[in-house]
């Protein structure tokens, strides 16, 4: 029963199976670049954004630039700009820079994931700074809060909360461009699609895994994003009267 | 009524589909392996295997469209009818010939491995155990380097020449693909200079099969037979040999077929 089911069904289900364990070192290599250069691109956005709301005079143009370059160019270039192209200068290769950094596709994949979603989550930041009810800094003010005080306790926590709807289409959109690891050589969830398609000459099996894996961690983000949502964005939604 | 609206439409059908021997024939090539396959600095295509299937073609009086597919999504392409053949320097193996049929060869050249001069390892499992080789995902290499350097990490690329890129920046150890290659498009380069073969030959039935042949769908036997009928017809006539040289020292034709 089971014999005919798999020769009846389009997919070769047991290559997927004895390869599975490639499978799960690619989600773990996946998880960890996507998640890694959140942190790290949330890190940086936080300056960069509360720079640019407040019109800093000199950082807020320089800020400006790079955000509208790496928000106006594909992540794929960006990641070859760093993999390959940086790699053809001999003064960078013989650099401190290369051997441990450079040199490693990983890293260049992090690097590149990092500025890219930096760029995205600053202006994303800056939009919900910018947005904030002008009576909730009236308050502040009224309640004898400094500059610095109003922002760190009371603008950034509330803009923050006001973003987390946003920032899940980013942190969604950012796994997804994790893909272009896999064309330099890094063997991440789709990267190991591809091996798996190449090793064996199908054309079919290793997409779909890869697609269901994919599926699977959106739906672990979305719901953690639904959870946080109803937890800090309760004071936004409608009571029932 | 039902009847005629069917004739009809069967009629209709037969006249949108001109016959077989009018329509060119599709054929998949990568354009991304010097000097079987490559671009000329105008974007058209040129190579040992375009002048190949360009000179098949002449002999089964055929028209000829040259569709470009990147390497790794060839065979998938091929089964979906995004062409009907594939001239891409590609080798009969059993586990391809499950998926898709060959012509007969159309060359043999071995597969050897490349690093730096002075490297200082061995190009056995041995010495290849924790280095790095890089090989052509969905190439033939590929296979034989995950059989026969199991402790070795193997990085994939999706081209050769990124291969040798990676060779010459240093990301990667030693390389493993056809000699010829590595010869014609890296060690004779200046970028290849510092670098030579590492080892003999590696020839290995399972991995590379028989020779380099000419793919198409199964099935298509008509069209598999016509081609292996060309090419040799293309080796007897002198075509084969005035194609060679332009690009090669030596005829690369390799024994008579299964001779490996």
């Amino acid at each position: 029963m089971m014999e005919q089911f798999l020769a009846w069904f389009p997919l070769d289900i047991s290559l997927i199976a004895a390869n599975f364990d490639r499978f799960l070192y690619g989600v773990w290599l996946t998880l960890n670049l996507t998640f890694l250069s959140l942190v790290l691109g949330g890190l940086i956005a936080i300056p960069m954004a509360i720079a640019r709301a407040s019109r800093h005079r000199i950082l807020n143009p320089i800020i400006w630039a790079y955000t509208y370059v790496f928000r106006g160019t594909p992540l794929l270039v960006q990641t070859y700009l760093i993999y390959y192209g940086v790699g053809q200068f001999e003064v960078i290769r013989q650099s401190w820079l290369w051997d441990p950094i450079l040199s490693q596709a990983w890293w260049c994949a992090l690097i590149a994931f990092t500025l890219n979603t930096a760029a995205y989550s600053t202006e994303l930041l800056r939009g919900a700074i910018v947005d904030t009810p002008l009576g909730e800094v009236e308050a502040a003010i009224a309640s004898g809060h400094s500059k610095w005080g109003r922002l760190r306790r009371i603008i950034l926590p509330s803009a923050f909360r006001r973003a987390i709807p946003a920032y899940s289409n980013e942190v969604i959109f950012m796994l997804h461009g994790s893909v272009v690891a896999s064309t330099i050589t890094l063997q991440d969830i789709l990267g190991v699609g591809r091996w798996l398609n190449g090793r064996y000459y199908l054309a079919y099996e290793g997409f779909i895994t890869a697609a269901g894996l994919y599926f699977l961690i959106v739906l672990a983000i979305t719901f953690a994003f639904r959870k946080a949502e109803t937890r800090y964005l309760r004071h936004l939604t409608r009571r029932n009267t | 009524m039902i009847r005629r609206t069917l004739l009809s439409t069967f009629a209709a059908l037969m006249l949108a589909t001109p016959s077989l021997a009018n329509e060119p024939l599709r054929i998949g090539v990568e354009g991304a392996y010097p000097p079987f396959s490559f671009k000329e600095a105008d974007g058209t295509l040129a190579g040992f295997d375009i002048d190949i299937a360009k000179a098949v073609c002449a002999q089964m009086e055929r028209d000829c469209e040259m569709v470009e597919q990147e390497w790794d999504g060839m065979i998938p392409a091929l089964k979906a009818k995004k062409f009907d053949a594939i001239v891409a320097s590609m080798s009969i193996t059993e586990e391809r010939k499950r998926q898709i049929d060959f012509s007969a060869k159309y060359y043999q050249t071995p597969a050897r491995l490349v690093a730096k001069k002075d490297a200082g390892f061995e190009g056995t499992d041995a010495g290849l155990t924790g280095k790095r080789i890089g090989v052509q995902r969905g190439a033939t290499h590929q296979c034989y380097a995950e059989k026969m350097f199991p402790g070795a990490e193997i990085v994939l690329y999706g081209t050769q020449e990124e291969v040798f890129r990676d060779l010459a920046l240093g990301r990667i150890d030693a390389q493993l693909s056809d000699s010829l290659i590595a010869q014609e498009s890296f060690l004779s380069k200046p970028e290849g200079a510092d670098y030579g073969f590492l080892g003999g030959d590696h020839l290995d039935v399972d991995c590379y099969g028989e020779g380099v042949g000419i793919a198409v769908r199964k099935g298509d036997d008509a069209l598999r037979d016509a081609l292996s009928a060309a090419i040799t017809a293309i080796r007897d006539d002198g075509t084969y040999a005035k194609i060679n040289d332009a690009y090669f020292p030596f005829d690369i034709y390799g024994g008579r077929p299964a001779g490996n």
